[in-house]
């Protein structure tokens, strides 16, 4: 009999994100429009399962689950489609929920298919610090939308492209606009810096009281990512990085911060 | 009780040209009159005159065939137009066939311009006049109202209006990729040109905030401007302002550039985060090919419209196949209620 331990129930939340990049990529080729409504439905569903799966892991690691790599990569989806959910029904962009999808699909697909990535549960790594705890998962969400925000990103490029190149049937056709883009970019990129800033004040505060809590490479890293997008959402606040060249920049800097996943999840000091 | 015949009877587009079009066609003064002899012609019992610059069609129910003869020598005695001849570029069908003309024709399959939406409005005003004339009854009531839903199902679930198919619409659409709601966007066009007022007008019937005209006379810009309900500049101001744009039609007469890429430059540097869409509709071009590759400009000329357009109107021409088996298929259904509505006595 199946037995149904958290990471069925994430795998099960996987299988609702694939079928929402199936529907999706299936509309795209066939050049239908997208059921929002289907696609919403859809990713719910996975946020659901997901939303049970991570709560059975914290109950096992007595706290939020952010303790190796397969955690990280599974929150930080759960951030972005938990965005989403909230973006997806305000703004109502068209085929965010296909690009969430997409991300959503990687992210947990690829977290599952490395079990070496969730060996090591590492349990009560906050010490009981709900601060702490606050202050790791804030900045995990904050990861969360700036993952979202490279979506914006792409498929900003995407349009432009498809302007610039008279590539306007198919997926281009369904895009939205690319002032629309832009200001929903500045936006995530706005929220996501304060959500990291107010996470490392948190963390700051305590890693002041105690500098060996936290190693030197994780710090170095966490400061630079948040000086990197800072310096972005300046440039771009200033419009001294606009258009392309700020979209290139966010999608490369989100590649460094998937990059850096595995540097910043094994520092704190555990029990 | 006889079985009813559903029937249609007409003639359009396809088979009759505009001079014999209009003949053919019922004055707004002369339709009344016609509806009400027509309607009163021996074994008559429903009727419905679709009436419009494409086609003059009567759809309804009569004891038998013979009414529909009647019908049809009425309508050539009424507008003087030779039998025979109105025999060869006229149309009939009865029962199913009639349906699925009626759903083809409130689809826009049956249009000139494939997938338009304006004859929905038509069919619906037909329907509506012969309501308000007391000429309708169960079957075409049943069949009008089913056409109206199924007319939207198919558009709903094809492609057969999507994309426009006039230069004028493409380059409205075009914005609205780039700027999503044109409310708050400024146009200014350049030169006063026929092509140009199109375009002007096609932006601001969906809703282009304000419209600048700028010619090299400044007359004709002001008389155009009047027109339009814009306000005009003066040529000599227009590098300066160009910047104040977001989007830009050119449609001069002049031999030259007339927005160079130094000028467009310009303009960005006041704008940098905001896009600038130059469309180009003039011969010869009246926008340098080189401010494309400037960051956040886009620019469309008007061979690069035109294909859009082409390309749109092939991809309706694309799903006509698919629209007519969903038309196929609605009408066999339709056709089906209709007959068992009818009970016993089976329509024709």
């Amino acid at each position: 009999m199946l037995q149904l331990t958290d990471r069925t129930w994430l795998w099960f939340a996987a299988a609702c994100y694939l079928a929402g990049f199936a529907l999706g990529t299936v509309a795209v080729i066939r050049e239908r429009k997208l059921s929002r409504a289907m696609m919403y439905f859809i990713i719910s569903a996975g946020f659901v399962l997901q939303t049970f799966g991570l709560y059975l892991r914290g109950l096992e690691v007595k706290g939020c689950p952010l303790g190796n790599t397969f955690e990280l990569f599974q929150f930080m989806a759960w951030s972005a489609i938990s965005l989403y959910l909230v973006i997806g029904a305000t703004f109502r962009l068209s085929l965010l929920g296909y690009f969430t999808s997409v991300l959503a699909t990687a992210l947990t697909l690829v977290s599952l298919a490395f079990p070496a990535w969730d060996v090591s549960r590492r349990t009560n790594i906050f010490g009981g610090n709900a601060w702490i705890e606050f202050h790791a998962a804030l900045a995990l969400f904050s990861y969360g939308v700036f993952a979202l925000l490279t979506l914006t990103a792409l498929m900003y490029v995407l349009q432009v492209f498809s302007l610039k190149r008279q590539h306007l049937h198919g997926l281009f056709s369904f895009l939205p606009s690319i002032r629309e883009l832009d200001h929903i970019g500045v936006r995530l990129l706005g929220a996501g810096v304060i959500l990291l800033t107010a996470s490392l004040g948190v963390g700051a505060v305590y890693w002041l009281d105690d500098t060996t809590t936290v190693n030197a490479t994780k710090l170095a890293v966490t400061v630079a990512i948040w000086f990197a997008y800072a310096a972005l959402l300046i440039l771009r606040l200033r419009s001294r990085l606009v258009g392309q060249r700020f979209a290139w920049w966010i999608v490369a800097l989100f590649v460094v911060v998937l990059l850096s996943l595995p540097l910043v999840s094994g520092s704190h000091s555990s029990s | 009780m006889s079985s009813p015949v559903l029937f249609l009877l007409g003639a359009s587009h396809h088979t009759t040209p505009l001079e014999l079009r209009e003949k053919l066609a019922l004055s707004s003064e002369r339709l009344p009159s016609f509806h009400q002899t027509a309607a009163a012609l021996p074994g008559m019992r429903e009727l419905a005159v679709l009436n419009t610059c494409n086609r003059v069609e009567f759809y309804g129910t009569a004891d038998s065939i013979d009414a529909v003869r009647r019908l049809r020598e009425t309508f050539c005695a009424f507008q003087g137009f030779p039998s025979d001849a109105y025999a060869t570029i006229s149309h009939e069908a009865t029962g199913l066939s009639a349906i699925k003309h009626l759903l083809s024709v409130a689809s826009g399959l049956d249009s000139q311009m494939l997938g338009e939406t304006e004859i929905l409005g038509q069919v619906k005003d037909a329907y509506a006049d012969a309501q308000s004339r007391k000429t309708t009854g169960p079957v075409l009531n049943r069949v009008f109202q089913k056409a109206f839903q199924y007319a939207k199902y198919v558009r709903s679930h094809t492609a057969i209006n999507e994309g426009h198919i006039s230069v004028a619409n493409v380059a409205v659409d075009l914005a609205l990729k780039i700027f999503g709601d044109l409310a708050s966007t400024r146009i200014l066009l350049l030169g006063a040109g026929e092509i140009g007022e199109k375009t002007a007008k096609a932006f601001q019937s969906r809703g282009a905030g304000s419209l600048t005209v700028a010619s090299r006379t400044l007359g004709r810009a002001m008389e155009l401007a009047t027109t339009l309900n814009a306000t005009a500049l003066p040529w000599e101001h227009v590098a300066a302002h160009l910047g104040e744009y977001s989007i830009v039609v050119g449609s001069t007469a002049a031999p030259d550039v007339v927005v160079t890429l130094a000028d467009a430059s310009a303009a960005m540097k006041t704008r940098r985060a905001e896009p600038l869409f130059f469309i180009d509709l003039a011969l010869p071009r009246d926008i340098d090919a080189a401010v494309a590759r400037l960051e956040n400009v886009f620019l469309y000329n008007l061979d690069d419209l035109a294909k859009i357009a082409e390309e749109n109107r092939a991809a309706r021409a694309a799903e006509v196949v698919h629209a007519r088996a969903l038309i196929a298929e609605k009408a066999t259904a339709l056709w089906k209620q209709v007959e068992s509505q009818a009970g016993g006595s089976r329509p024709v």
